[in-house]
């Protein structure tokens, strides 16, 4: 069936099999593969992306679904090419990142985290990001990176919005 | 100033956080243009005679091409065997063949046009198989009434036995005696394993997500009997190791066979929940501590017994004893020493190299005899552990199962991390709470390692370094960063040595044409001997670039200084007329200057450090709380701090995860009950405090580095400091002893069962 997604900006129109779940549109459809599988029981939020300015783990969610909707990938939050977004930059300075494969999740999330609660404690931002997993960091320069930008004030996706 | 010891950020990150990393699922090579997607049949019996395998209506299957068994790779040998030293008789087909011996193992193979159509006709494989008993225990494997290979003639991997003297046990005034589980634990990369293969022309082009692409391509070779010209493994960005995708799997191997039946490419990438019973777990050992003393707190002899679980397949797994017996007696002065392994096979996932591989165990081990040691002769186990500790002038020091330490001051560790953490104010909180009585008590944890890395043989690893005619450079190396940042690390070798800026280096690892050789990622070895090769290649660089800049500058090459602040070459004295990198490179031709190196360490490094765990123990429901972690870990000098936490923060996590959630567990059956990462309860970040970080940097005189290992030490310290406060917290209650993983369940039934 067709269905028509505004993916970071630009209209993707495509006729899909109703089966494909939204994480299948965006890296094989879209050809989009910031976007990462790491389980099969919504567990590890490796695909966490913004549906309608919410996260979501696109793993979880039929494209039909998505059908009509915005999503912003990690591929579409840098304000520009060659500029990081403050979650961006965060998770770079405070070395949130280690192998990579959980960070444009990892980073979604905390986004999307911080639109809902600008000033987070650490224990919040631990409870806000429990449903994404990551085997490389402890977890710490992940919370240090979070807290660093809630304290720029632009941690969300003001950016986002803006563009 | 050298660029060296400062918190330089990472290369690599932009990528990774714009557009996301390129790992083996995203490849877009031209080579893979049309791949065939590989689906693995996996079995789901753990033990059983193969009496058929019907293949024929998946062949009929939507959008299938092939579909295979092993009857079809008649003619190919079994898989090399991981190590050599293995028995052949215990050696694994690529396909299940004649038996099965775990759930998961691959029974046939699905190849089609789409994964979703591979999936499909999987389901309609149909494989008979006759049930034999499962063999899940030490018990049943070395009684042997049912045995994994017939012709070996009994469940037994590796035999590392050197027998038990009681009478020194006999001599000492306290003997105490414990059994533990090491339990078997899964390594959870956030990427599963994935591959694909392609034949171009006669030479086999493997991509795959691994720790080790020259040790894959050594692999492949062997199994196809080609030279080395004839494979080609190249690495794209791989998310996670930890140990597991060290070596080549059967599901990676035999991708060439696939793509050379049907003239196509192919690539398989796996779901989580096969990675959870086909990608190797680690750990694995029942052990048997007995620990002897006198009063004074003095210990005279140890002796640690266990039985290592290799899996249904003897690979590294079956080894680990061996490293754990390299580490026995960690950081105390012991007289007396006896280790006795035998490793079994069992009808379970095989068993690989896992964080640590060996050495998490044996301190796990010792670290546990000694807070029960200390709980007899009633002191405190951090001062008995001070009162055994190898003296800081000792070094080099040989144990008594013959390991020499290099370097180190153990009771500094011990006293910083004790100082970091309050000790004394901590104890003082815990006889508060106790003295109250409430439900929720303190338990306080220490933990004193010793770790061997870079081991446990001398190790090596090959750099080569090119300054092109443009005046950047390329550094290339045998290791392979799955998330170590190499190549920001490297880069700050290069530019520290010859002063080109780190931007302009770029570094080239994981492709086996254009890295001539090398050994890989493991066993925290990466800097000590890849770092030392770069290091030491950049050093053999700049001797010739000397000698051609002398000729432009007309001068001796003698007084010639490189500038590095500069990245320019000079007549000393006389700064104002130098040659750029640039300028001399081009001199010396269109391929610029190059030199290469095979670094070898004359033996390996043993990084330290002590931990302190606090938690807080519910005494209602069993509920463990992870209150603090404060850690000294000496590797050291530090190149990069940012990233040496890093791997520290990581390191601490996962042993963390093993004291207190993580078990790969199997019903009587053998049936996987932890097969996803629903129920297997991997580690998250609200069950994690910040860490505390203390540094301490005891350069080795092995490299010229001064580095040793940092991947490994954070699990090593923290699995026993957080057991041993669990165990702390239940003290008061008459509990002295809880395996791990110290679940509520199992604390909760410990209170109860008193």
């Amino acid at each position: 069936m067709e269905i028509s997604i505004t993916v970071n900006g630009t209209e993707q129109r495509h006729d899909i099999e109703p089966r494909t779940l939204l994480v299948q549109f965006i890296r094989e459809v879209v050809g989009l593969t910031g976007t990462n599988i790491g389980c099969d029981t919504s567990s590890c939020g490796a695909c966490t992306l913004h549906l309608d300015g919410e996260s979501v783990k696109s793993c979880t969610v039929l494209a039909v679904q998505a059908d009509g909707g915005a999503i912003t990938t990690i591929e579409g939050l840098a304000p520009s090419d060659d500029e990081l977004h403050p979650m961006q930059e965060s998770f770079r300075e405070q070395h949130g990142l280690q192998c990579g494969f959980c960070t444009p999740g990892m980073v979604m999330a905390a986004t999307s985290l911080l639109d809902e609660n600008p000033d987070p404690s650490e224990a919040e931002v631990r409870e806000g990001l429990e449903g994404n997993l990551c085997r490389c960091t402890g977890y710490h320069n992940i919370v240090a990176a979070v807290l660093a930008a809630a304290k720029t004030g632009r941690g969300g996706t003001a950016v986002e919005v803006a563009q | 100033m050298s660029i060296l010891g400062n918190r330089v950020l990472r290369t690599e990150d932009p990528t990774f956080l714009t557009v996301g990393g390129t790992y083996t699922a995203d490849l877009d090579d031209p080579l893979l243009a049309g791949a065939l997607h590989v689906t693995y049949v996996r079995s789901m019996v753990a033990h059983g005679v193969i009496t058929d395998i019907d293949l024929a209506e998946a062949r009929q299957s939507p959008g299938v091409v092939a579909a295979y068994s092993a009857e079809d790779l008649a003619d190919m040998p079994p898989l090399p065997l991981a190590v050599p030293l293995l028995d052949p008789r215990q050696g694994r087909p690529a396909l299940a063949t004649d038996k099965v011996r775990f759930v998961g193992e691959p029974l046939a193979v699905i190849v089609s046009e789409t994964p979703e159509a591979g999936a499909d006709a999987a389901e309609s494989v149909w494989a008979e198989i006759d049930f034999l008993p499962a063999v899940l225990t030490p018990e049943d494997a070395l009684a042997g009434d049912t045995l994994l290979f017939e012709d070996k003639g009994d469940n037994i991997s590796l035999d590392l036995s050197f027998g038990e003297d009681d009478d020194v046990f006999d001599a000492c005034e306290v003997v105490v005696e414990e059994q533990l589980h090491n339990q078997r634990v899964a390594g959870c990369p956030l990427e599963v394993r994935a591959a694909a293969a392609v034949w171009d022309g006669d030479r086999l082009v493997h991509f795959g997500s691994t720790q080790a692409p020259h040790g894959v391509k050594a692999t492949l070779q062997e199994w196809y009997g080609l030279d080395e010209t004839k494979v080609r493994v190249k690495t794209p960005d791989v998310g996670g190791g930890f140990g597991p995708k060290i070596g080549a799997y059967a599901e990676e191997v035999l991708l060439g066979w696939i793509a050379k039946q049907l003239g196509r490419p192919v690539r398989w990438v796996e779901t989580r929940s096969e990675n959870m019973v086909g990608m190797g777990h680690g750990r694995g050992q029942w052990q048997t501590v007995k620990i002897g003393g006198s009063r004074d707190g003095t210990v005279q002899a140890y002796r640690l017994n266990l039985v290592q679980d290799s899996g249904a397949y003897p690979a590294l797994g079956a080894f680990l004893s061996f490293m754990t017996r390299t580490m026995a007696s960690g950081v105390y002065d012991i007289p007396e020493v006896q280790f006795n392994a035998k490793s079994i096979v069992t009808n379970t996932t095989p068993t690989v190299a896992y964080r640590g591989a060996g050495r998490p165990e044996a301190t796990a081990a010792i670290e546990r005899a000694m807070d029960l040691f200390a709980a007899e002769v009633g002191m405190d186990p951090a001062e008995v552990r001070r009162a055994n500790l190898i003296p800081s002038d000792a070094f080099p020091f040989t144990t008594p199962t013959d390991t020499v330490y290099d370097v180190g001051d153990y009771e500094r560790s011990l006293d910083l991390v004790l100082d970091a953490a309050g000790y004394p104010e901590l104890r003082a909180d815990q006889a508060a709470r106790r003295a109250a009585g409430g439900p929720v008590q303190l338990g306080i944890g220490v933990s004193v390692y010793v770790e061997v890395t870079a081991g446990p043989q001398a190790g090596e690893e090959f750099g080569r370094v090119v300054v092109h005619p443009d005046g950047t450079a390329t550094a290339y190396t045998g290791a392979s960063s799955h998330g170590q940042g190499h190549d920001t690390s490297f880069a700050m070798l290069v530019t520290d040595a010859l002063g080109i800026p780190i931007e302009d280096v770029t570094i080239s690892h994981g492709d086996t044409d254009e890295v001539a050789r090398g050994v890989g990622t493991f066993g925290s070895r990466s800097l000590q001997l890849g770092g030392s090769a770069i290091h030491e290649a950049s050093g053999l660089v700049v001797d010739k670039a000397r000698e051609i800049a002398a000729e432009l500058l007309e001068a001796d090459p003698a007084d010639l200084v490189l500038d590095v602040a500069g990245g320019a070459f000079h007549v000393a004295g006389t700064p104002a007329v130098s040659r750029s990198w640039s300028e001399v490179a081009a001199a010396a031709g269109p391929d610029g200057i190059e030199a290469e190196t095979d670094f070898k360490s004359a033996s390996p490094t043993f990084p330290f450090g002590a931990h302190v765990a606090v938690v807080e123990v519910d005494t209602e429901t069993g509920l463990v709380r992870l209150v603090r972690m404060v850690t000294c870990d000496d590797a050291g000098t530090v190149l990069n701090p940012l990233i040496v936490e890093g791997q520290r923060h990581g390191g601490i996590a996962q042993g963390v995860a093993q004291a207190l959630y993580e078990h790969m567990q199997y019903d009587d059956e053998g049936n996987p009950v932890t097969g996803n990462l629903a129920d297997y309860t991997m580690i998250s970040s609200t069950e994690l405090p910040s860490f505390e970080l203390v540094t301490m940097e005891t350069p080795t005189p092995l490299n010229p580095l001064g580095a040793k290992g940092i991947g490994e030490s954070g699990t090593i310290g923290s699995t026993p400091a957080v057991q041993s406060a669990v165990c702390d917290a239940l003290s008061a209650l008459g509990i002295r002893h809880v395996d791990m993983p110290c679940t509520p369940e199992r604390v909760w039934e410990a209170i109860r069962s008193r």
